[in-house]
């Protein structure tokens, strides 16, 4: 499977997610630059975290303006599968391709630390082959990761199980002290309608390599993979 | 163009004194311009010429076989790290702009440090600090503190390099003078790194990244002052900082660096355009000739006095080979950042500076710089008399506390001790995915090189308590502490950056503990076998009221030569059997205990033995390598119970310990901070053969206990439940923000 992960000027996980899928997962992996139009023949890309364009004005705001966006949008539309961690979560937002958007933290504080999701829809391109309910622990590195939509929005994607992961705790509850950002219903990350697009603000190519610790991250590139091929 | 005209009056404001001004009269034959003697008083200021510390650096041990450059040669230290890889690192400091300007005098300090380390052509891949505050119960110190770790997370954070290591202490002598100490850890391929140096004549000299504005004027001899009430209207002396566009530059300039085209490439740091065009061209023993209205400046009205000492930040000043300009702009280009061509490099050895065609400074370069013609001074030394006191403070005459579970539970709760998760959770620690233990779960912070099986521990350290009250002996003990703590998380100690951090030079009392304290510090890297690879000094480190405590902050490199070491502090299994390392000699001068349980802030330090800490390191790590260590953590702060204490928490899962301790008198030998002192766990497997080990390489190891699941108990003074002691380590500091 080829991945394209996108370079926009600020980006800091690019690297990350580049040395993650070559070198862990062992897939082909192309940068693509935020300036071009082409995307390489990809299958499948990711819009890596960082703090595209300084985030200034907005996290993602600029970003979305980028040429290549253009580019992410039609191949998202045409059912492409795009990833956006972090700051890429926040960019999608902001392109339109999903609903919601990412504010400031509740204690309007950055925030780095390991925290656990629960998988909440394993149906999914990004999660199958993961429990229902299976506990992942996965690092989050945020300033503005606290997801908010209005209400009816929000009621639409739970009934259609676009909410793939929340925040939960060790054991797999679903708490308010195991929210760490104030994301309502403890979101971390949700999945388009048709199933193609997925954001999270925890950052999966942060635990995939075994020497570092933790190799949960790794389940949900290995969920893309085992989708693409089949 | 209408300039002020110089005279020593005005000679006198820039900070200059009589016999520098002559000598400036003399250098040049006439009266200075206005911009001439602005350029002379930055870089003869205290922070960009070293004029009060340089003779005394220049006794550290600065030579070793892994060091690839020497201190002083370049922006940074460069340590071979096998593999084809050398390690740039380098600590700075930042306090006096942190004391009025706290978020911007911190995130600067982050970005200009990490410059020194990349125009070097090292990407950054860890980021350290090592902070000072008054006590917490002021509510400037609160406001400090909050300005200054946002400062330093935003930059960081959106630089994207970790910060994984650091220090926090609060004591009243810091109030209104933190100290703001940031360091920057990079690894270069051998033979890909780039040199701060202008020559070849006739080749272009090129302005890069951010655009010059009036922010930072004087910063470098604003550094060079006292802190006082006047301060506050420095606040335009304190740069802005722009993580964005340094990470821009970040990438542009390591590409510049690959493409072959680069002669020489300098940050922009302290006194901008003027330090680095001046530092450059004395190093290449060449001139150079640049012309001010080319630079892109924010202000069309800017002077080119300004112009020159301006201190905005996200600037390089590149050489580029003749005729290859336009690669190096295509690439700056490509990461939307200016690259104009400002002037030339030339033979006759001046700094030669024009504004429209007219000239306004000719300098012989090398009259500017330090190792030239920048003033070198020794200053006057004494003993200050608070130590007669000091040092013969009777330490028996201390009552002994009824209950030590109380003593306990206070210095777990004290901020110096604390966790300091509140501030290291709004840091991001683990970025670049190198990140194999951060902060909070290891004597060192540990970061794996990509490609290889070794891995980096880095870790800074000082306490100012100590080298206050004994700067000789401090000075050793950071060194030593440093390379222990890098020692217990499984590395090998290599060499050492400093930031030494002291009052006002002129003051012989100050003068007298800095030359003691470096003495002290080369003592030890000698021993050690850390050379000292460069840093910085900060003088006028002082507040209305006195100086800070002498706060010489090492800054430790050291390699991990297989992941399979890497060790961490807390204990593993239940059953294992805890052992210490070395003699307890119940020592409580200057301690953590003395001052929060005592109130006092006194005593003779504990005492270092230089050869028996090697001996101890040595042995620790030889042992570490066998795999015969599930944990390992050094006495400091708190002594020996919180060391037991911190083992037990700060895992995932959590330990008690059941620990009988001897001791002549109980409450110096549990919370007591002598030194060369190791907490370890080993399986039952491995015990037989650790003990007999340590015996036989004469390093004394007493068995005091065993790992338990719930409880502290210790002696028959201590039984604490390890969840409410962890709870109280984790929110004490929180609560007091």
């Amino acid at each position: 499977m080829k991945f394209g992960v996108i370079v926009f000027p600020g980006s800091n996980c690019d690297h990350d997610s580049f040395y993650t899928l070559e070198n862990v997962v062992k897939q082909e992996v192309v940068s693509l630059w935020h300036k071009d139009h082409d995307l390489q023949n990809v299958d499948a890309i990711i819009v890596p975290g960082g703090f595209s364009y300084g985030d200034y004005l907005r996290c993602g705001a600029i970003a979305r303006f980028s040429p290549i966006m253009n580019e992410v949008v039609n191949f998202a539309n045409k059912g492409g599968i795009v990833l956006g961690i972090c700051n890429g979560f926040q960019i999608l937002t902001e392109a339109g391709l999903l609903e919601g958007v990412l504010t400031r933290n509740q204690n309007r504080r950055f925030a780095c630390k390991n925290i656990f999701l629960s998988v909440q829809n394993n149906k999914t391109k990004f999660s199958q082959g993961l429990e229902k309910s299976e506990v992942l622990q996965v690092p989050i590195a945020h300033g503005e990761g606290n997801f908010f939509a209005p209400q009816d929005t929000v009621k639409r994607l739970e009934d259609n199980g676009q909410i793939v992961f929340r925040y939960c705790n060790k054991d797999g509850e679903i708490t308010s002290e195991s929210n760490p950002n104030g994301s309502i219903n403890n979101i971390a990350g949700i999945i388009n309608k048709n199933g193609n697009i997925l954001g999270m603000m925890p950052h999966p190519e942060r635990c995939s390599d075994k020497t570092l610790g933790n190799s949960d991250g790794k389940k949900i590139f290995e969920a893309m993979i085992k989708s693409f091929l089949v | 163009m209408n300039e002020q005209e110089a005279n020593f009056e005005l000679a006198q404001k820039h900070g200059l004194n009589r016999e520098e001004y002559n000598k400036i009269l003399e250098i040049l034959g006439r009266v200075p311009t206005y911009t001439e003697l602005g350029i002379f008083s930055v870089m003869w200021s205290e922070h960009c010429s070293y004029k009060n510390s340089i003779k005394i650096l220049k006794t550290l041990p600065r030579t070793g076989k892994r060091l690839l450059v020497g201190a002083g040669e370049e922006n940074a230290g460069l340590v071979d790290i096998g593999n084809g890889l050398a390690v740039a690192f380098k600590i700075e400091s930042h306090n006096h702009p942190s004391a009025v300007e706290p978020y911007q005098g911190a995130a600067t300090g982050v970005g200009g440090i990490m410059r020194d380390i990349f125009t070097m052509g090292a990407r950054p891949v860890a980021s350290l600090n090592s902070l000072r505050f008054g006590e917490l119960t002021e509510p400037r110190v609160k406001y400090l503190l909050d300005g200054v770790v946002r400062g330093i997370g935003d930059y960081g954070n959106s630089f994207g390099v970790p910060t994984v290591a650091g220090e926090i202490y609060f004591e009243k002598s810091y109030s209104g003078n933190p100290l703001v100490n940031a360091m920057s850890v990079g690894i270069v391929e051998h033979g890909k790194t780039a040199s701060a140096i202008a020559k070849g004549t006739g080749n272009p000299v090129l302005i890069v990244g951010a655009t010059t504005g009036r922010d930072g004027i004087h910063g470098a001899t604003f550094a060079s002052e006292e802190i006082s009430e006047a301060s506050e209207s420095k606040r335009p002396s304190v740069q802005v900082g722009d993580p964005f566009t340094e990470k821009l530059l970040l990438e542009a300039t390591l590409e510049a660096i690959q493409s072959g085209f680069l002669v020489g490439i300098q940050d922009m740091g302290a006194a901008g355009i003027t330090c680095s065009t001046s530092e450059m061209s004395a190093k290449g023993e060449a001139g150079m000739e640049i012309e001010l209205s080319l630079v892109p400046t924010r202000d069309e009205k800017m002077t080119p006095y300004e112009i020159m000492l301006s201190e905005s930040q996200e600037r390089m000043l590149v050489v580029v080979q003749k005729g290859f300009e336009n690669e190096i702009i295509k690439i700056f280009k490509k990461w939307d950042l200016h690259a104009v061509k400002i002037g030339t490099v030339t033979e006759d050895k001046n700094l030669t500076v024009k504004f429209h065609g007219e000239l306004v400074a000719k300098i012989p370069s090398w009259f500017l710089v330090l190792g030239g013609g920048a003033p070198v001074y020794e200053r006057e030394t004494k003993k200050p008399s608070y130590l007669e006191t000091t040092s013969n403070f009777d330490l028996n005459s201390v009552p002994k506390p009824e209950n030590l579970n109380e003593v306990l539970e206070k210095l777990i709760a004290s901020p110096n001790i604390a966790s300091k998760k509140w501030v290291y959770e709004q840091y991001d620690t683990t970025v670049r995915t190198n990140t194999v233990v951060g902060p909070g779960k290891s004597d060192a912070a540990i970061i794996r090189l990509k490609g290889t099986n070794k891995a980096l521990s880095l870790k800074t350290d000082c306490n100012g308590r100590f080298v206050y009250l004994n700067p000789r002996k401090g000075g050793q003990i950071a060194v030593c502490e440093a390379a222990r703590n890098v020692v217990c998380s499984g590395g090998e100690p290599l060499a050492i950056t400093n930031c030494l951090n002291f009052g006002n030079p002129y003051k012989p009392e100050i003068y007298w503990q800095f030359k003691e304290a470096v003495t002290g510090m080369g003592e030890a890297c000698k021993i050690l076998e850390t050379p000292v690879t460069g840093g910085n000094v900060s003088f006028y480190n002082e507040n209305p009221e006195s100086a800070v405590f002498p706060t010489p902050t090492i800054g430790m490199l050291g390699l991990v030569e297989d992941l399979k070491d890497v060790t961490t502090m807390n204990f593993k299994n239940e059953g294992d059997t805890i052992f210490l390392l070395g003699k307890n000699k119940e020592e409580i001068g200057g301690s953590e205990y003395l001052k929060v349980f005592h109130g006092k802030i006194t005593g003779e330090i504990p005492e270092i033995d230089l050869e028996a800490e090697k001996k101890l390191q040595k042995t620790l790590l030889k042992a570490i390598r066998r795999g015969w260590i599930e944990s390992a953590h050094d006495v400091s702060d708190g002594g020996l119970a919180v060391t037991l204490a911190e083992s037990c928490f700060c895992g995932e899962q959590t330990f008690g310990a059941e620990v009988q301790i001897d001791f002549k008198r109980e409450d110096f030998a549990l919370f007591g901070e002598s030194q060369s002192l190791v907490v370890v766990s080993a399986r039952d497997a491995n015990v037989l053969e650790l003990v007999e080990f340590l015996e036989q390489e004469n390093v004394t190891v007493s068995k005091i206990g065993i790992v338990t699941l719930q409880n502290l108990k210790i002696n028959s003074s201590i039984c604490l439940e390890i969840e409410k002691l962890k709870k109280l380590y984790e929110t004490s500091l929180e609560k007091l923000i």
